[in-house]
């Protein structure tokens, strides 16, 4: 180790530092302003007497926003869009891993296409239907069109854990007098179940982190958080502490989960373009 | 037996191609729509074919749009990728700070990006905002960072890297730990020096990765949303009324449901092109790489 290697160390440590503290400034300044008190949100910066009154408020729905059922609502239709996904979403992926057939790449393809769509070309006609139809501003409504974000992650992503997976361990089973369905529900999905569970959570982060379809398809009854965080500040005196304490909660759920998948983010951001 | 067993992917697929169908219907009628006067005025449309698509493209606001969308998408794209790149090659140099801060590394991409924009909306505030309070010392105290065109702008490019610079940093982090290593010492015993064995052999190997993660970001924010509407609304003035907020005030909150439409059917023309253009561009640049690393 020369001096001059040792000091370039420090030099590319020091800039990793000033990266990390631009990107976890924001969230600790969040936690900051959620903990002030109303009457010192703007006379001081760094020092204040901290307080839970903004998590009491926002909590507690005295401003008129009832943020704990927007709360329930976003985990309600987070699980539903992500229960169906994987309902129909494993099939269709065990099959177009295994099976070569008329139209199954065209199909990948399609849903691949959603994942790039803009959200509005479907979003808009959406909006006309769901009022004929009755699904404006309801849990099957939102459900429903989540899929264009779950669906396409969970098949594709599953379609690359089961191709890696070798196919003689399923055909072993069979020549042992297993059904195919058996050797799907026996042998091939608990081989890849750190990746069903990896990619359930991943899809269920971005169902929650969605803002445009309940922006737009929902009111008030089956309103999610992200629009309801944006309510806090609606009004001419924005309330920054309600406001700050609305986001952090609102973020809490995909932080945790994130953390807990590190390992799989990889594949399933790139939807398995890229393999770690 | 037969037949059964020819079936069978299909039967596997069928439940996952109904729900497909599920979403292709509305995009079917969509398209459907933009043939028509459709808005909230004249729920009794009149075909009217391609004009919906005429005033598009001979709309000034539709070509300023346009241009906003662009720089916004080149500006977030290429930040993103230096930055993420040059984030990634220094955690992979693997010291105790880089292997401490790469667990923290994804916090921001997982934050919904309205939320990642409220709270830049209350950082840069320009009067009691904790950004210009910062830079007070600098001299800098009283800048309008999202109350002018080009502040406006960059404000939210900056939110959109804040948001997805990690994205970049773990791909091309991934990228650079399955380099192989045989062409490293070859360099290395050749006494090569680190900007040599950086531009001939860990660039051209790590761009596959790198174009994966510039793809998705420059898809993506070509259709931005979330990110102004938190922020700007599009304002001030129009400067910053990308695509899908155009098409959302038109079709949404002027309930001309044809018209809104038309604009997301044209950006979804541009993105489907931008993309059709760049996985070709991959498969040059994978090709370039396999090279360099049977070297």
């Amino acid at each position: 180790m020369t001096l001059r290697k040792r000091l370039l160390g420090w030099l590319a440590d020091a800039a990793l530092i000033v990266y990390f503290v631009f990107a976890l400034f924001p969230i600790a300044w969040m936690v900051i302003l959620s903990l002030k008190p109303t009457n010192e949100l703007f006379s001081t910066y760094f020092s204040f007497s901290p307080t839970l009154d903004g998590y009491r408020t926002v909590l507690g729905d005295s401003e008129g926003i009832p943020f704990v059922r927007f709360f329930v609502n976003s985990l309600v239709v987070s699980l539903g869009a992500v229960a169906l996904s994987l309902l129909v979403g494993l099939p269709a992926a065990y099959a177009s891993a295994r099976w070569r057939f008329k139209g199954s790449e065209n199909l990948m393809f399609t849903l691949l296409s959603f994942r790039f769509a803009p959200e509005l070309t479907v979003i808009i006609p959406l909006f006309v239907l769901y009022q004929k139809l009755g699904l404006f501003d309801t849990y099957v409504g939102m459900v429903w069109v989540l899929q264009l974000v779950t669906l396409p992650l969970i098949v594709w992503i599953m379609r690359s854990y089961f191709a890696d997976l070798t196919p003689e361990l399923e055909q072993a089973a069979l020549l042992d007098g297993y059904t195919r369905k058996q050797a799907f529900m026996k042998v091939a999905l608990p081989l890849v179940k750190p990746g069903v569970a990896a990619v359930s959570l991943l899809a269920f982060i971005f169902a929650w982190n969605n803002f445009v379809f309940p922006l737009i398809l929902t009111s008030n009854e089956a309103q999610t958080v992200t629009v309801g965080a944006l309510s806090f500040l609606g009004g001419d005196r924005p309330k920054y502490n309600l406001t700050a304490a609305a986001a952090l909660v609102s973020v809490v759920p995909p932080l945790l989960l994130a953390l807990t998948i590190q390992r799989y983010l990889v594949r399933g951001l790139s939807f398995g373009a890229v393999k770690s | 037996m037969g037949w059964r067993l020819a079936l069978r992917p299909y039967v596997l697929i069928v439940p996952a191609l109904l729900l497909t169908c599920g979403i292709l219907y509305p995009f079917g009628l969509g398209l459907y729509y933009t043939l028509f006067d459709f808005s909230a005025s004249k729920p009794q449309p009149d075909m009217v074919r391609f004009e919906n698509y005429e005033t598009v493209f001979t709309q000034e606001a539709f070509w300023n749009s346009a241009w906003v969308t662009v720089l916004y998408a080149v500006g977030a794209a290429a930040v993103e990728t230096v930055l993420g790149v040059t984030v990634a090659l220094l955690l992979h140099r693997s010291t105790i700070v880089g292997r401490v801060l790469e667990k923290i590394l994804i916090l921001p991409l997982m934050i919904a990006p309205v939320i990642a924009a409220i709270i830049w909306k209350l950082m840069l505030q320009p009067s009691v905002g904790v950004i210009n309070y910062l830079l007070r010392p600098f001299g800098l105290g009283g800048v309008q960072w999202t109350d002018t065109p080009t502040g406006a702008l960059l404000s939210s490019i900056a939110v959109d890297v804040w948001v997805y610079t990690p994205f970049v940093a773990i791909l091309a982090l991934a990228g650079l730990r399955s380099l192989p290593t045989s062409p490293f010492e070859a360099a290395a015993v050749d006494g090569a020096g680190w900007w040599y064995t950086f531009r001939r052999l860990t660039l051209p190997m790590l761009w596959p990765y790198v174009l994966v993660a510039v793809i998705f970001r420059f898809m993506d924010s070509l259709k931005v949303f979330d990110i102004i509407y938190a922020l700007t609304e599009g304002g001030p003035g129009d400067s910053t009324v990308v695509l899908q907020i155009r098409a959302y005030l038109e079709a949404i909150r002027f309930q001309r449901y044809s018209f809104g439409i038309s604009y997301t059917i044209v950006l979804w023309a541009v993105v489907y092109l931008a993309a059709m253009v760049l996985v070709k561009h991959l498969g040059k640049i994978q090709r370039k790489a396999a090279e360099v690393s049977a070297k």
